[in-house]
């Protein structure tokens, strides 16, 4: 019985996790303004209201934008530090590499807030470079942890092959190791370009006057009436987040399956 | 004098010395390597033999000494411009990549054409028993067929040398013992130096032309493998190759090129000094002498030399029986192995039993 009983728990974890969620598009296909039951009717009308709002497409650009700057700085950064961290052992290694993690367990507005004191200190004017510099910072860490264990599940020795027949390190790295980290390198893209994309503390409080996404749909809640159209726009990033995190999972996954190694983790 | 049938030395080890910081790893080697040989490096973990082979192939610099490689310097010299190539512990084969391309790889900077790369490639593979297998994909080949790949893809390059770092450790029993003949096979047909890094004993006797028993960074031994298991230099060599009986003994004279010792539980015997890797000096020494070099005298059987002795344990082995005997006056027990055949007996615990003994298969340790 004890067992029937942790079963229920785990239902009703999960209800309580997903059932806000399931709620979006619930209430993005309602033909009412106002967000509750009994739902009036099927209507596309709000997802057409988002096509007409240039402000939104805006926004949408300007997260699209920093998301991807983001996902390829944050991925280049940790590239490096990981093949560090797993290949070279240096004075410092470990206060080194802590540090470079600690955005992973710092509250965000603790970051967003320094961030913001020293951009004005240095008299920086805020823009969309500044937010991607916020995104960065707590990307790496994400892009390490992907890339430690592409990096650790790639046997040395591989490296040492390539150079023994003839190839300098410049060309081992783009003949061997690169191929064989990509699958990583792929999924932090796909990981980093989800967590800017979605981020709303930083951007907040670091963008100027051109707001991503998020910062868009905050102010949007100000008015009642537009909450449906925010409903089917948080249905659309719901399905993208879902679309990305799978692909990126897939590329883990057939990483490891191509260097024939077991599976030991990962974020799905 | 030099000897000028004897084939020239393809590396050269001049007091090669490695310090990982404080930890001295490699402790002044002195060596050569003679061309087209199978040497071994031989030695527990740790040792340094693989320290030594991964000095030699340039992926560890030395802190002194100089390494020759045909008698030229390879200070300086990167391991990607050596004119050796390697067989990983792990064979290091590209997952990533087919099986003719892990072969091809090296032959990409020889700026040949894709039809004669492409036979180069088939050759290679139908030396090592893997013809047709080059479009196969590499992570679903089996530990035999990947270290075949690993071969093929060193010696495609006609390396002066082929290092090979525990090519078999990884392998079962039975693949292993097949390799081991197939390497061989395999450096006859090349031609090539091969030098092995081994800490089994058996395989380093079964395969190689010479071998350099390694302890603590420093070579204790280079010898045939007769040599070796005959007269081991030491009895730190004697314990690690095979196994080795000890026995406490007497140095009584050194006259007229022999050594007379006393050696309780066998008695006197006179040891050529040939027999005596270190000095014979008058006193307290130790006598090495391998099971098979004793034998267990049954009904009717006689020999020059006779030690009774009474059997304290018995290990059937099927084809080996081997007794732990007790020389009567001697203060351990000996180790003697018998082959079993038809009509000789197995003796039993508390029998006693007459061995038989030969003065030529001792060796002296002073």
């Amino acid at each position: 019985m004890k067992g029937r009983g942790l079963h229920v728990y785990a239902v009703l974890y999960l209800v309580f996790l997903y059932a806000p969620i399931i709620l979006l598009p619930v209430f993005a296909f309602n033909d009412g303004t106002i967000i509750a039951f009994p739902l009036q009717g099927f209507t596309f009308d709000w997802f057409r209201a988002l096509a007409t709002t240039p402000a939104l497409h805006e926004a949408t650009l300007n997260s699209l934008f920093i998301a991807v700057t983001t996902a390829v700085l944050a991925t280049c950064l940790g590239l490096f530090a990981a093949r560090a961290a797993t290949r070279y052992s240096f004075p410092g290694k470990a206060p080194i590499v802590g540090f470079i993690m600690l955005p992973l367990v710092l509250p965000e507005i603790i970051v967003a807030i320094s961030l913001l004191v020293i951009m004005l200190q240095l008299g920086l004017s805020l823009s969309l470079w500044t937010i991607i510099a916020g995104h960065t910072l707590i990307c790496v860490p994400f892009s390490i942890a992907i890339l430690q264990g592409s990096f650790a599940n790639m046997d040395r020795s591989l490296e040492e092959a390539a150079v023994d027949l003839g190839e300098t390190p410049l060309s081992t790295f783009r003949l061997v190791t690169l191929p064989l980290v990509m699958p990583g390198i792929i999924a932090s893209l796909l990981i980093c370009f989800t967590i800017s994309l979605d981020e709303f503390i930083i951007a907040f409080f670091l963008s100027g006057n051109e707001p991503t996404l998020p910062v868009y749909l905050w102010g949007q809640l100000r008015f009642p009436a537009r909450l449906p159209v925010i409903m089917a726009l948080g249905t659309i990033l719901v399905l993208l987040s879902v679309v990305l995190l799978i692909t990126a999972e897939f590329f883990r996954r057939r990483g490891l399956r191509r260097a024939g190694l077991p599976d030991s983790g990962g974020f799905l | 004098m030099k000897d000028m049938t004897s084939p020239p030395a393809i590396i050269t080890l001049e007091d090669v010395h490695k310090y990982y910081g404080d930890y001295h790893a490699l402790r002044g080697i002195t060596a050569e390597i003679k061309q087209g040989e199978f040497f071994s490096l031989l030695g527990p973990s740790g040792c340094g033999k693989t320290t030594l082979l991964r000095a030699i192939a340039g992926f560890e610099d030395i802190s002194g000494g100089r390494i020759l490689l045909d008698g030229t310097d390879m200070e300086g010299v990167g391991a990607n411009r050596r004119p050796t190539n390697m067989v990983f512990q792990s064979y290091a084969i590209f997952p990533h990549l087919s099986v003719g391309e892990n072969v091809g790889f090296g032959l990409r900077k020889a700026g040949m054409g894709k039809a004669e790369k492409t036979r180069l490639v088939g050759e290679a593979l139908e030396m090592v028993g893997l013809g047709g297998y080059g479009a196969r994909a590499a992570h679903a080949l089996s530990g035999g067929q990947r270290q075949r790949v690993a071969l093929a893809r060193a010696l495609i390059l006609k390396p002066k040398v082929l290092l090979l770092d525990e090519p078999l450790s990884a392998l079962d029993k039975k693949m292993r013992e097949q390799m081991q003949s197939e390497l061989r096979r395999l450096q006859r047909q090349v031609g090539i130096t091969f030098i092995l890094v081994t800490h089994d004993q058996e395989e380093a006797l079964i395969m190689s032309d010479r071998i350099a028993v390694m302890f603590e960074g420093e070579i204790a031994q280079l010898a045939p493998p007769q040599d070796l298991y005959r007269r081991p230099a030491s009895k730190r060599v004697g314990q690690f190759i095979g196994m080795m009986n000890f026995l406490p003994a007497t140095v009584l004279s050194e006259a007229g090129g022999e050594v007379q010792v006393e050696v309780p539980g066998l008695g006197r015997a006179g040891l050529a000094r040939a027999q005596c890797p270190g000095p014979a000096a008058p006193g307290a020494a130790e006598i090495g002498l391998r099971p098979e070099s004793l034998t267990v005298l049954f009904d009717g059987q006689g020999a020059e030399r006779v030690a009774p002795g009474t059997v304290e344990e018995v290990t059937y082995y099927g084809d080996m029986t081997y007794y732990d005997i007790r020389l009567d006056g001697a203060p351990n027990a000996v180790s003697v192995s018998m082959r079993n055949m038809p009509g000789r007996p197995v003796l039993e615990r508390g029998h006693t039993a007459n061995l038989a003994w030969d003065a030529r298969a001792m060796v002296l340790f002073g």
